[in-house]
């Protein structure tokens, strides 16, 4: 149908669709009266149609009124209006319409109280709305080329109004996106773009681009009042991004520029203004120093140079009054802006410092006065204008968030030799490195066991005395299964070393202990098949010992040896072990005695630095142990039966002596008497028959010692 | 707040071996299936399928010795590539072939990629480090002649090259090469007369790659040291330093400068890819993926923007693909 009819032909049309509408269901052939509505006059069919809402027997209006949306017509309507502007159309009934595209969802949902259709809901409406300016302006841009000409007031109209409603945000993130595109490169698009907006200044600041705005601001007066007036003075709501568009916008043409200057010339005004100070809310006083701030970070020399006079007088009177508020964030923001103008100022001489304690707001003003604005789709210029490639930098390419790039954690030190340095070194401020080092140290020992062989003592040794410098999670278990590696990778020295160690001076009982619980972990794994060895060296499920967990106390300590030695007492005696484990290579045979004799050497004799039948009583019970679990781990070993001739005999009575002198004798009853019956009779044999006389002096000392016990008891019943 | 840097589109396994060089071949219309060849520690060159994610040749030329240079010559069927076997091989992958057709014995220890430019339909110029410990050979392709020798003056130190990239400002005028060498220092060459035009230290230790941009005569290189530097060269072929950028943790094991020059991608040895933009190497993002060093980094040559993607080869095994800032 025909869009340009005469006003004649329009009335007749109106009446006929508006018969159409209000006409019962039965009288509505149904292709026919849907054309009429799709392919009418689009802005007459839309008066129709907003008329009949809600009025009686309009059940399909609301059906009618979708399809319009859904199939185009709104872009039809407005390039309908473009054309019969650019013919004179009438102002009166172009306001109407403007009014009643705009405000077509509220009206909408006013008629139909809520049901209706979603295509109508602003949040729908409004982009779809944006579409249809977009075709209208790509055919404006058409029709243009061609020769034609085409108005573009009544879309500039709509969109301004959709902007005073409330719903730029809609509609612009529809437009805005493509306008920048097109506009990259076609002056046409530009010019179409900056007559679009002409109309709708009060929203510039959403159209932060050159590209879009053009020098509006230069040209039209009203576009100027907004920017350089309203949006500054006046209000103070706009975020800092919208300020920096906005100064950043004008300070990007040499017309623009003199634009800038006033507007920091007016901000200054206002800012040195004592009744302003007083007067106006903080958020206000905030906002123009963040504007003056910006401003001063686009002047340039030359500029700074002309009015370094007016900067000056503007900064001293605000800062005196601001200095005279009693309000502390008041002064403060006289002291940042100061400062800043005075740097900008004062290029060379003495900078303005005042003394005041930095927040996030502070910083963030003085991150202002160097920041880049940040324009977006701005073309690459040629590099030769300095403050021109300042702007148009890498901007465009918006940075991700870097603040996980950290120096990369310390290398750990990748030989031994170098693990020993760090380890003996006396440089404290590495204490990254020393834990790396720490953490690194078994594995590495475990690769390089011809390495480590060469210095293994000495590794044993800085081992041995390794304090915890830094807090490092599980730093005791950490150095202990290093201990482990070194030893299991070189016994016969290691070893020797540890035991002569165990009874000399200047060690803490801890340390001692440390040793014992090495050696038996070390026992153990060497004692295992390799491929278990390797795999599980801190090997704690495996004969079942646990040495270092819970050892802080005392009493808990007690419970878990007594538990232990019930364990190996046990299964010693029965000799139930050797058949179990008799298919197994043991490479604890070879060096079993390096581990074993030196640790009985002394345990019976006083020594200048303990006494183990003395008070340190602790430690023997946990040495008793350890021979204990050596004897054991030596199963099917050449040593064993030397051991067991005379050695272990002897060990295990001492281990006896020690239980029974260390363990309360009420736990020793309550908890082992079938044990204790079976030792007793065991104890009685070696008395009577053992070839070797120190194992038959033990045992009597043993026998005796259960008799003082059981006496013990007699006498005082628990 | 900054957004969050993207985690890989796609992450392509099963070299099983470090990746030690990356080089796409998305060019192609339609029916063309995008590839990605990468060369490997263990001395194949695989050839990706981008479509599928999977390989779908692996080439075997280099007796297992590891491959650090693959690029095409003029089309997906053309292969050239790099080993640690001291040879540069050309291949032909046409019809589902796998053969090599040529080979050059470089007789060069070192590890330093070799450079290829086109200057002529069918004709190539390559640059590459030769037997003598600071030489340069330049080679016409395919007809293997040797155009020049590249030596720098007795008594120079430089060095052996590490790194190479032949240019030339248009079709048509002089091959020129920039190489960076042992001991810090890029050395622009004359190729056609042979003569070492401007050197500048850029570098307390060896450069390790290398990137120019013609169009504004300005390259960037990287060593091991905690600095990328960037350089310019002026009218009267002198290189001037033009700025330094402080890095977070030491080492650079390659530059790459997108096709279009606006953004750049390093693989650093503290195992993170950095892509900063190219005008004022203004950080952009640090793609913290691999957990081993990387050392590789290559932007496809796709011929929509948008699909163009970034791809970075590590001594973990693994290929990062990214699509990052492909919108701009």
């Amino acid at each position: 149908m025909p869009a340009a009819l005469g006003e004649r032909e329009r009335a007749l049309f109106g009446a006929f669709l508006r018969s159409l509408a209000r006409a019962p269901g039965a009288a509505r052939p149904e292709g026919v009266w849907q054309r009429c509505f799709l392919e009418g006059p689009a802005s007459l069919v839309l008066c129709v149609l907003l008329e009949s809402l809600g009025s009686a027997g309009s059940v399909r209006i609301p059906g009618a009124g979708r399809r319009f949306l859904q199939e185009g017509r709104v872009s039809a309507l407005l390039w309908e209006v473009c054309q019969q502007q650019a013919q004179a159309g009438c102002p009166e009934l172009q306001d109407v319409l403007i009014n009643k595209i705009v405000c077509l969802p509220d009206h909408v949902s006013n008629k139909l109280q809520g049901k209706n259709p979603p295509v109508f809901f602003p949040q729908n409406y409004f982009p779809l709305l944006g579409d249809a300016v977009l075709q209208v302006l790509e055919k404006i841009s058409d029709s243009l080329r061609g020769g034609l000409d085409c108005s573009i007031s009544f879309v500039s109209h709509v969109l301004g109004k959709v902007c005073i409603h409330g719903r730029q945000k809609e509609i612009l993130g529809v437009l805005v996106p493509r306008l920048t595109d097109l506009t990259k490169s076609d002056c046409i698009w530009q010019r179409i773009c900056w007559r679009l907006v002409e109309c709708v200044p009060d929203q510039l600041c959403f159209l932060p681009d050159s590209q879009l705005l053009g020098n509006l601001v230069v040209k039209n007066k009203k576009a100027q009042f907004v920017v350089t007036q309203k949006m500054l003075l006046l209000q103070y709501g706009h975020t800092t991004e919208v300020l920096q568009n906005l100064l950043g916008y004008l300070s990007l043409d040499s017309l623009r520029r003199t634009l800038l200057l006033r507007v920091l010339q007016e901000l200054l005004e206002t800012w040195s203004s004592s009744s302003a100070v007083k007067h106006s809310p903080a958020e206000q006083q905030l906002y123009i120093s963040k504007a003056i701030l910006i401003c001063l970070s686009h002047l340039k020399e030359p500029e700074i140079e002309t009015h370094r006079q007016e900067l000056l007088t503007s900064m001293m009177e605000g800062v005196k009054c601001r200095l005279d508020s009693s309000l502390l964030q008041q002064r403060r923001l006289g002291m940042v802006v100061a400062e800043s103008i005075s740097l900008k100022i004062n290029t060379e001489g003495p900078v303005l410092k005042f003394e005041y304690e930095e927040d996030d707001e502070t910083r963030e003003l003085k991150s202002l006065l160097v920041q880049t604005p940040s324009f977006c789709n701005v073309p690459s210029l040629p590099d030769d204008d300095p403050f021109l490639y300042f702007f148009y930098s890498d901007d465009d390419l918006i940075p991700y968030d870097m603040s996980e790039d950290k120096e990369l954690k310390i290398k750990a030190p990748v030989y031994i030799r170098d693990c020993i340095e760090v380890l003996t070194g006396s440089r404290t401020e590495d204490v990254d490195k020393w834990e790396a080092t720490v953490k690194a140290l078994e594995s590495l020992v475990r690769k390089n066991p011809a390495a480590t062989r060469e210095v293994s003592v000495e590794l044993a040794k800085i081992l041995l005395h390794l304090e915890e410098k830094s807090s490092i999670e599980g730093f005791v278990e950490l150095r202990q299964r290093t201990q482990v590696a070194v030893l299991t990778t070189d016994p016969i020295p290691v070893a020797k070393y540890l035991t002569s160690q165990f009874y000399s001076l200047n060690y803490s009982l801890r340390q001692r202990m440390d040793i014992l619980d090495v050696l038996v972990l070390a026992a153990q794994e060497l004692s295992c098949p390799k491929f278990c060895g390797k795999t599980k060296h801190s090997g704690a499920q495996k004969p079942c010992i646990q040495l270092l967990q819970g050892s802080d106390s005392s009493k808990g300590w007690r419970r878990v040896v007594d538990e232990r030695i019930k364990n190996k007492t046990r299964r010693l005696d029965k000799g139930h072990c050797d058949m179990e484990l008799a298919s197994r290579p043991n490479e604890f045979n070879s060096v079993a005695g390096y581990f074993f004799f030196p640790l009985i050497q002394h345990f019976d004799r006083p020594l200048t630095t303990f006494d183990l039948l003395g008070e340190d009583h602790l430690v023997l019970g946990r040495l008793a142990h350890t021979l204990a679990i050596l004897m054991y781990l030596a199963v099917n070993t050449v040593v064993r039966k030397v051991l067991l001739y005379r050695y272990v005999r002897q060990g295990l009575l001492s281990c006896i002596s020690s239980l029974l002198l260390s363990v309360p004798t009420e736990r020793i009853l309550a908890d082992m008497t079938e044990e204790l019956l079976e030792t007793q009779s065991w104890l009685g044999d070696v008395m009577e028959k053992d070839p070797d006389g120190d194992c038959r002096r033990l045992a009597l000392q043993n026998l005796l010692l259960m008799e003082n016990l059981k006496k013990k008891l007699e006498v005082v019943p628990s | 707040m900054a957004l969050p840097p993207p985690d890989p589109q796609f992450v392509l396994r099963g070299t099983s071996a470090a990746v030690h060089t990356l080089y796409f071949s998305c060019g192609g219309s339609e029916p063309d299936i995008p590839l990605l060849y990468s060369g490997s520690e263990s001395g194949f060159i695989h050839v990706w399928n981008l479509r599928t994610h999977r390989v779908d040749t692996a080439l075997d030329g280099h007796g297992r010795k590891s491959v650090y240079c693959v690029e095409t010559m003029g089309g997906k069927d053309r292969l050239l590539s790099q080993g640690r076997d001291q040879r540069i091989c050309l291949w032909d992958l046409a019809e589902g072939r796998t053969s090599v057709t040529d080979s050059v014995f470089t007789e060069h220890v070192g590890f330093c990629r070799c450079s290829l430019l086109k200057v002529a339909q069918g004709r190539w110029l390559m640059a590459m480090a030769a037997r003598s410990l600071e030489e340069i050979q330049i080679l016409e392709l395919p007809s293997k002649t040797s155009v020049c020798t590249l030596k720098p003056e007795v008594g120079a130190k430089l060095g052996m090259p590490m790194c190479l990239k032949l240019w030339q400002l248009s079709c048509g005028s002089q091959p020129v090469l920039l190489a960076g060498y042992e001991d810090g220092s890029v050395v622009l060459w004359n190729v056609s007369m042979g003569k070492a035009l401007s050197q500048l230290v850029c570098h307390q230790e060896p450069v390790m790659s290398l990137d120019f941009d013609s169009e504004k005569a300005k390259g960037i290189s990287g060593s091991s040291e905690k600095v990328l530097s960037i350089w310019s060269l002026n009218e009267q072929q002198n290189l001037q330093v033009y700025k330094t950028h402080e890095l977070v943790n030491a080492g650079i094991s390659d530059i790459t400068i997108r096709p279009d020059k606006k953004i750049l991608a390093t693989a650093g040895w503290d195992h993170r890819i950095r892509i900063f933009g190219w005008k004022k190497l203004k950080p952009l993002a640090v793609l913290d993926y691999h957990t081993a060093t990387v050392h590789c980094v290559s932007f496809s040559d796709h011929s929509n923007p948008r699909e163009r993607l970034l791809a970075a080869g590590s001594k973990d095994q693994r290929i990062s693909v990214w699509s990052i800032y492909a919108q701009t």
